[in-house]
């Protein structure tokens, strides 16, 4: 069955405001800020990379969610792009795991 | 011209979703794979270099933090463009697109200072395991953001001329994911290269 054409009008941004951009914005800087004290901070070598990689991984959700607008857009953008980066870690991590490198 | 430029953005698509920004978003789901490889490649020959310099020798992480915090600054000002634009303020936009490709060719300029300490030092891209994937991968990035600062200026230019249509709002978006994904590549980057400590004595 073929589906009827719509048209695309940009629809309306429900976003957040310049004013929640920029505090997301430091809370960036701040995880940015952490991370870097913490690589100094004398951590145990999987206790440091794990807090490393969440700090990382909270930035990169802001981002992708808040400044991407990932989280007001439509979720096929979001399907799209997930798709794509699933299929990017997983096929990674094996190769990464297959050839034994966190047993180093 | 512009009527056509026009044209091309309210065309009727079976989705009901722009077809530029689903390719943007499909064209950043492949790059998730490019990085993706350049990042293993990194980590799968992290410590394994014969010969010196390693990542302990000349990585310089105040310097690297600097770098860090102007790639997120100009994500900010990229998003307060985007806004702008929706709000039809276009001479903020402008200003804001421009900050974003300072900050970006800031950050360009201290990738090209740091590349060039590294090979004073005695590390090239054919030194050992570490400057190969070292190299490549920010340098795949670099050239990422270079283009991004690209995009922006064509922007400017183009906004400034009237050459943009008017709903300026939506190109600005899409070379606004563009830039954001750089910076979210950045943010795994600056993790997994700079900040992970790496096995000694190798790198």
């Amino acid at each position: 069955m073929q589906q009827e054409p719509t048209t695309t009008h940009a629809a309306p941004h429900h976003g957040p405001t310049p004013r929640e951009y920029v505090r997301i914005g430091a809370i960036l800087a701040v995880l940015t800020g952490a991370e870097v004290w913490m690589s100094y901070s004398g951590l145990a070598g999987a206790l440091l990379i794990f807090t490393l990689f969440t700090a990382a991984i909270i930035k990169f959700v802001l981002v992708v969610a808040y400044f991407m607008h990932l989280k007001y857009d439509d979720r096929r953008y979001a399907r799209f792009f997930v798709m794509g980066l699933t299929g990017a870690v997983t096929l990674y991590l094996i190769v990464l795991l297959a050839s034994k490198v966190f047993l180093r | 011209m512009a009527d056509a430029a026009i044209a091309h953005d309210e065309h009727q698509t079976t989705t009901g979703l722009p077809s530029t920004k689903l390719g943007m978003w499909l064209f950043l789901s492949s790059e998730c794979l490019l990085f993706g490889a350049l990042i293993t490649a990194y980590v799968l020959y992290r410590g394994s270099s014969l010969v010196g310099p390693y990542p302990n020798d000349v990585f310089d992480i105040p310097y690297t933090s600097v770098s860090s915090f102007v790639l997120l600054a100009s994500s900010l000002t990229m998003v307060l463009a985007h806004a702008a634009a929706e709000q039809r303020d276009f001479g903020r936009m402008r200003v804001w697109l421009l900050t974003t490709a300072m900050l970006g060719m800031t950050f360009v300029g201290g990738q090209v200072y740091e590349f060039t300490v590294f090979v004073e030092e005695g590390l090239r891209i054919d030194t050992n395991l570490f400057g190969t994937t070292f190299f490549v991968l920010t340098g795949f990035h670099g050239v990422h953001v270079t283009v991004g600062v690209l995009m922006l200026l064509s922007l400017v230019g183009m906004s400034s001329a009237r050459r943009l249509p008017d709903d300026q709002a939506f190109p600005v978006e899409m070379v606004g994911l563009y830039w954001h994904f750089v910076d979210i590549v950045w943010i795994v980057i600056f993790t997994v290269v700079y900040l992970v400590p790496t096995p000694s004595p190798g790198g």
